[in-house]
């Protein structure tokens, strides 16, 4: 079974009838495809790109790279789609046209929900879990759970709880002339500053860690970052990112008194606001799920996985969608999943599909064989091109086994590939070196033995040159 | 397991190695380094694979084996990674969850700068490895 009908849960069952798994039903409270981006971003645009146009085909495998949007079919008609909503105001989507893409996909894709059933209790009965829905209760053996990070999350500060939250967050001319006080400095509080630049007379963000300012210059969030803290940063304008921890926010007649002490400076902080909003994030809205026994990581509010994304406490259950980023891999030089956004975790739902095919219903893939040159020409075509290991650095893997003939062992966990002897093999990634350099890496497991590469790095990212190919050839033989 | 009682703040700020930070410290300290939960099994650092970080454990067990053979065991408040870090090596030995475990993650590239604006941790920390390397020298002995 999946429980939702958003990007996470489009694709988990899209992969799986793919994959060969028949019997699976899609569970979904809402009336329709699109989770999230049904609502969601609040000031309606993404921050994730989609190039209409691009050096390569569209629906092309290469073409994904400039598509981080769309979900990844297996069928030509069913790949690019969010493009051909797009009106091209801004190369990033505007979140109905996310949604269109998102809903022409289940059309095209077969995907088939039972809409309007909400998932309410969960149990386990002698083979496997019984969820209490609206509509009754259904079995199965696995679960999937693709129900995103939507449920609002206040941390415990004094008097916060009194404050909307994002997700109430009203139109922005509901602000006109008003000072605004934001908790928090991550997407979402910069999401609502940029919107109501227009509009508020004052806004002051506040959240305990400095913004990094190497990091954002090259993040997607900037777009929605830049005017608040630039405005910041150059002075004068009406707004204000502060580093502080809140210590107590009080609602008064006329509106709100918030207490706080610097973290990067030392003092403390008085100030009054008209209106408050808790932009402090969202948790996943696991309903039962922790008296099941799962078990919660980051403050309590995402499920903590194991690399295939499986509760590291209750197996059998499974997740989906943006919550895969809480499985954080390897985390070499401190990276971690791209599953925030859908454009790391379509990948990632599609490796999950495959693994539940094989694992639990025993569905064999068909594996490509390739004489040695064949192999070694095939790593170093997945190092150049995949998007899966541009887009999931460090993450996800691509494996040839080696044992006896070369066979595509497909796209997997680096984490589990690392930790989980299956035989003589070969695995290729694309990390980021300490340095941040972008940079082509091999594994080779021999009798047991894992050993660790690392191929050239190249200043224009070509990682399909004669010398990568030498390299390769000579680990493989 | 069910969710901790507490939140995260509040079991960073039971740890002997943070015990100087004050409030609006320990909340820097959170909202900038990620919590991790390992099933019992699950390897936490690798010997031989680069790149790692540095762990403080906040709950459970882990294991530390080498070639195969359990040395020690690790519990709440106990760290590992820093070794591999400072001396920028690869890890000698693997750590293992030995039950299920929580644990803080300071990234390889981050740890200088932490311990280079928290004076007070890096003396804890320095007080811990000396307390070690009294113990492994007594063993030795």
């Amino acid at each position: 079974m999946v429980v939702g009908s958003g990007p996470g849960g489009l694709q988990t069952a899209y992969s799986l009838a793919r994959a060969g798994v028949t019997n699976c039903a899609v569970l979904s409270r809402d009336p329709a495809p699109g989770g999230m981006f049904r609502r969601w971003p609040i000031y309606q645009r993404l921050i994730s790109w989609t190039k209409p146009d691009a050096p390569v085909e569209p629906g092309t495998r290469e073409y994904e790279w400039y598509d981080h949007n769309s979900l990844v079919g297996d069928e030509p008609e069913h790949r690019a789609l969010v493009r051909g909503f797009m009106d091209r105001a801004y190369d990033v989507p505007a979140r109905g046209e996310m949604e269109a893409g998102l809903v022409e996909f289940a059309k095209r894709g077969d995907v088939r929900v039972r809409y309007e059933c909400e998932w309410l209790t969960t149990s386990r009965d002698e083979n496997g879990f019984v969820l209490g829905t609206s509509d009754g209760e259904y079995r199965c053996r696995v679960c999937v759970f693709a129900i995103g990070v939507t449920d609002p999350w206040t941390p415990p500060i004094s008097g916060l709880d009194a404050a909307p939250h994002y997700a109430a967050t009203r139109t922005p001319d509901q602000y006109r002339g008003k000072s605004v006080f934001i908790v928090g400095k991550r997407n979402s509080a910069f999401e609502l500053a940029q919107g109501l630049l227009p509009w508020a007379s004052r806004i002051v963000l506040a959240s305990p860690r400095p913004v990094q300012t190497a990091v954002l210059a090259f993040s997607p969030l900037s777009i929605r970052y830049l005017s608040p803290y630039m405005q910041h940063i150059r002075g004068g304008s009406g707004s204000f990112v502060v580093d502080a921890a809140i210590e107590r926010v009080e609602r008064h007649a006329d509106g709100y008194r918030i207490r706080a002490s610097g973290t990067t400076w030392e003092g403390e902080l008085e100030l009054e606001a008209d209106e408050v909003i808790a932009a402090t994030g969202f948790r996943t809205p696991v309903r039962d799920l922790p008296a099941l026994g799962v078990a919660m990581v980051n403050d309590g509010r995402m499920p903590a996985q194991t690399p295939y994304w499986e509760s590291v406490s209750v197996p059998g259950i499974y997740f989906a969608g943006n919550v895969m980023g809480a499985s954080a891999g390897l985390r070499k030089h401190g990276a971690t999943s791209a599953a925030a956004s859908v454009n790391g975790f379509r990948y990632n739902a599609r490796v999950l599909a495959r693994h539940i095919a094989e694992k639990h219903f025993g569905i064999k893939r068909e594996q490509q064989e390739f004489v040695r040159a064949g192999a070694v020409a095939f790593l170093r075509d997945e190092l150049a091109y995949a998007p899966e290991l541009w887009i999931q650095k460090g993450y996800l893997a691509r494996v040839v086994e080696t044992g006896g003939g070369y066979r595509d062992g497909g796209i997997v966990p680096l984490a589990d590939y690392v930790d989980r002897d299956t035989g003589d093999s070969c695995a290729v990634t694309v990390e980021y070196a300490a340095d941040g350099a972008v940079t082509p890496v091999v594994y080779l497991r021999r009798n047991g033995r894992l050993a660790e590469h690392t191929l050239p790095t190249h200043p224009l990212h070509r990682f399909d040159t004669d010398e990568h190919r030498r390299v390769l050839d000579a680990l493989i033989s | 397991m069910e969710a901790p009682a507490d939140n995260y703040v509040d079991a960073l700020s039971r740890l002997a190695l943070f015990a100087d930070l004050t409030h609006p410290q320990l909340e820097v300290l959170a909202h900038s380094f990620d919590e991790e939960v390992f099933a019992a099994g699950q390897r936490v650092i690798r010997q031989d694979v680069t790149g790692g970080g540095f762990y403080v454990i906040l709950e459970g067990e882990a294991q530390v084996v080498i070639d195969g053979k359990e040395r020690s065991r690790l519990g709440r408040g106990d760290f590992f990674g820093e070794i591999s870090l400072l001396t920028d090596t690869q890890p000698t030995a693997d750590v293992i969850a030995a039950t299920m475990l929580r644990c803080l993650i300071i990234p390889d590239t981050e740890l200088k700068p932490f311990l280079l604006k928290q004076p007070t941790v890096m003396y804890r920390m320095l007080q811990i490895e000396a307390r070690r390397l009294r113990a492994a020298n007594a063993w030795d002995g």
